[in-house]
């Protein structure tokens, strides 16, 4: 290191106040200032964030950070939560756990999202990572309970396991019996994904018994309501718990049992699962309420009276998750229980029917907004919306960072005057100036995107279905969304001109998604060409795009930047744009 | 089973589309069209209490981008449950929620290079998987973009669904009770009519056309 500067300081001294700065950006930012702090932090730097696993390979993660301890990688893109990317697209992990188990050895933690892990990248991490502590999969699929049982036999010091929202082969529930009876270090358990047959619940008993640091623990639904009590029993320490299934019917035993071992967890902050619960059980657990800050209600198929008694139970609520049982009068009920309510997600409770089956409408919304000071990020089903409530909304909610609404029939008009919804996403975009994540819905033109480019100068995730008339529209937030990173588009006429336009946007992003709209597959190939830092890849069914016209839309378009080159593991539906000879003009 | 492969099928053709299957059908086991010599692989089965004609890929659904969608009328004939475009609303795990398990099986028909799945305790009859079937494959349109000429049903090609059970074996839907099938499909397969030979029933079924 070059010593230039009369007031540099050693290495040690820069690695120490380094060591205080966690986020990735920020992290980033220190290595761009001088070659030598490049150096320094890309030895000290313990935890690495991938946001696409095939924007880099392993390899260079690991020759630029020699030293980390915690690696998260994202793999499909989200729209894969919604079945529009087809099985076998990618998104592998093993690569990943083959690299790192002979580079890194002391790898602590991985953290996984819609990525695909076998079993055998599940034995590979046992085996390989002597001191292993957390694995989090979100969203992910690929494995067994074998895989599992791997990981507990072999993982001594695991602290956390966390399988939300995965989708696991159910073999056997004997895997739990594979963390040995000395193994007493698990802080995080999440099993809430798993299904009937893949839990012994004799040896989830024992083992919440003899983890006394055990701090969380979401069950599945298979775990029925009596035996709910002798777990609970077991871990009185428990912060957050995830209830299992509820009888259907109420049992007096059965009833005060669970009353009780509820009652001694003092220090329970977060609740979830309920699935099935029968109201009758509810009250079971009002002595925990008033401790509450998370409560995931999304599957609990109660009615809004049941639902106004417990959240105002609940005054300290920050985040609910809840189904559109809970109805305008609940929301109005939440709105003046929960002032410090700064997350709420409202889900379908039929999300295919034609008709509304509950009274859930923008007047709920517009009740938690203006009841909740502290909101900052909704998520919100609903069947009718006006350009009037999202202006009400946005005016409330300035602080909003997170805004998604789903309108659930596309291009639903403001109802009241038949209009258009710009204006209402205008105002949101306008006064919520910190604006990060924003899902529109309804009917849209091409001036809502002119909003959208012209206001939302934070916004780094737009998620766009069914809306605007023309190029215009995908021209406006490209041009004008400065810090946008994730783009995800479906069902409108964005065609060629926006996105040739816009090209060098693309390498500012993380990713762009475009199915169902007007992109040809010549305008795919000419942006391979200008942007050879793009992966441009084509996902069609149809079979080759080269067999059809160039000026032929293609079906999905996934674009994002990458410095690992195309990758090796595209299945037969999905094109690169590489490998196109004609590309060889020019 | 070489749609999960993704092979292409000889009829695809890189000079053109020279897809025949511009206009699928689906149909249950059973209907004249499907070659049949009678042998029942699945003789202890009973025969079909319903038939139904499904047609994939219906043309008058595509919007101006060429692409297929989702006609909101055609939706509403569906009383239980509307006609999904695929994706939408943006739900995860939907059924997971509502019902008391989610039975999610993956879907593969011939000729498609990639399956979907199917959560089949969103459905209560035959009917209603068939139907949501047929829209979720409508995509599998293949237009013929030299003649731009429809082709019309008599020669499209015929799919006959068919699933895997608990045991293994390859059935035919529609075979057993409803939520029988639900219980034991493991995953399902649109199979081309003409590989269906063997899989049809003895019992020739009442024949209803609903195209």
């Amino acid at each position: 290191m070059h010593k230039k500067m009369a007031f540099s300081f050693p290495d040690e001294v820069l690695e120490h106040v380094f060591s205080f700065i966690q986020s990735d950006k920020d992290r980033n930012s220190v290595s761009l200032v001088c070659k030598s702090w490049y150096e320094i932090e890309r030895w000290c730097r313990r935890k690495v964030f991938v946001g696409n696993c095939y924007a880099v390979s392993p390899r260079m993660v690991i020759k630029r950070f020699p030293e980390f301890r915690s690696i998260e990688l994202k793999g499909k893109p989200h729209f894969a939560d919604f079945n529009l990317v087809p099985d076998g697209w990618g998104g592998y992990v093993f690569p990943w756990i083959v690299e790192m188990a002979g580079a890194v050895p002391w790898l602590e933690e991985i953290k996984l999202k819609r990525m695909v892990v076998t079993d055998e990248s599940l034995e590979l991490i046992a085996k390989s990572f002597k001191n292993f502590k957390v694995l989090i999969l979100s969203s992910c699929e690929g494995f067994s309970t074998d895989g599992l049982a791997a990981i507990a036999a072999s993982c001594k010091n695991l602290k956390e396991l966390d399988l939300r929202d995965c989708e696991v082969d159910d073999l056997s529930g004997h895997w739990l019996s594979h963390f040995p009876d000395t193994y007493t270090s698990l802080v995080a358990l999440n099993i809430s994904c798993l299904g009937s047959d893949e839990v012994s619940l004799s040896a989830l008993e024992r083992l919440v018994g003899r983890c006394t640091s055990l701090k969380t623990l979401r069950l599945n639904r298979a775990v029925p309501l009596d035996k709910v009590a002798n777990i609970l029993r077991r871990a009185p320490q428990l912060v957050e718990f995830g209830t299992g299934t509820y009888a259907a019917e109420l049992r007096p035993d059965v009833y005060s049992d669970f009353a009780g071992a509820f009652s001694s967890c003092k220090e329970l902050k977060s609740l979830s699962g309920f699935w099935d619960v029968v109201p009758d059980y509810l009250p079971a657990i009002y002595p925990v309420c008033s401790k509450l800050t998370s409560l995931n209600l999304s599957y609990a198929t109660i009615q809004s009276p049941e639902l106004i008694k417990l959240v105002s139970h609940c005054p300290n609520l920050q985040r609910l998750l809840v189904l559109d049982y809970i109805e305008d009068s609940g929301l109005e009920a939440l709105a003046s229980s929960c002032k410090d309510l700064q997350e709420l997600r409202v889900f379908p409770s039929d999300p295919f029917g034609v008709e509304p089956n509950v009274s859930l409408t923008e007047q709920g919304l517009v009740a938690v907004s203006s009841g909740c000071p502290k909101l900052q990020s909704v998520l919100y089903f609903c069947r009718r919306m006006s350009n009037e409530a999202l202006v009400t909304v946005a005016k409330n909610c300035p602080n909003f960072t997170r805004f998604r609404l789903c309108i659930i029939e596309p291009r639903t008009a403001d109802y009241l005057t038949l209009e258009p919804l710009d204006v209402g996403f205008g105002a949101i975009v306008q006064y919520c100036k910190d604006l990060q994540r924003l899902s529109l819905s309804g009917l849209l033109t091409d001036r809502v995107f002119e909003y959208i480019g012209t206001y939302a100068k934070k916004l780094e995730m737009l998620s766009v279905a069914f809306a605007g008339d023309s190029d215009l529209g995908l021209h406006h937030v490209l041009s004008g969304c400065e810090s946008l990173r994730k783009l995800e588009i479906r069902d409108c006429p964005f065609g060629d001109k926006a996105l040739l336009a816009n090209a060098a946007k693309l390498e500012t992003m993380r990713s762009l998604w475009m199915s169902s709209c007007a992109v040809s597959f010549g305008a795919c190939k000419l942006l391979a060409q200008k942007m050879p830092r793009l992966n441009v890849e084509v996902i069609d069914e149809r079979g080759p795009p080269d067999s059809r016209p160039e000026s032929c839309s293609v079906d999905k378009l996934y674009i994002y930047r990458t410095v690992a080159g195309s990758r090796f593991d595209m299945p037969p539906f999905v094109w690169t744009m590489e490998d196109d000879p004609s590309l060889q003009l020019s | 089973m070489s749609s999960e492969n993704g092979k292409l099928l000889p009829e695809t053709d890189a000079g053109g589309l020279n897809f025949e299957a511009t206009e699928l059908t689906l149909g249950l086991p059973g209907e004249s069209r499907v070659t049949s010599d009678g042998v029942a692989k699945l003789g202890s089965k009973r025969g079909f209490s319903e038939t139904v004609d499904l047609s994939l890929g219906d043309n008058k659904n595509t919007n101006k981008f060429g692409q297929s969608q989702i006609d909101v009328p055609e939706a509403a004939k569906s009383p239980v449950s509307k006609a999904q475009v695929v994706g939408w609303p943006p739900v995860r795990g939907y059924a997971k929620r509502r019902t008391k398990s989610c039975k999610y099986v993956k879907v593969a028909v011939d000729g498609a290079p990639y399956l979907r799945k199917v959560d089949l305790e969103m459905y209560n009859t035959y009917q209603q998987l068939l139907t949501s079937l047929e829209d979720m494959f409508s995509c599998f349109t293949i237009r013929n973009y030299l003649s731009d000429k429809k082709l019309d049903q008599v020669n499209g090609i015929e799919y006959v669904p068919t699933y895997e059970d608990k045991d293994g074996d390859w059935m035919l839907v529609g075979d057993v009770p409803w939520q029988m099938f639900v219980e034991s499909c493991k995953r399902l397969r649109l199979m081309k009519s003409s590989e269906a030979v063997g899989l049809a029933p003895r019992t020739p079924p009442k024949c209803s056309s609903a195209s």
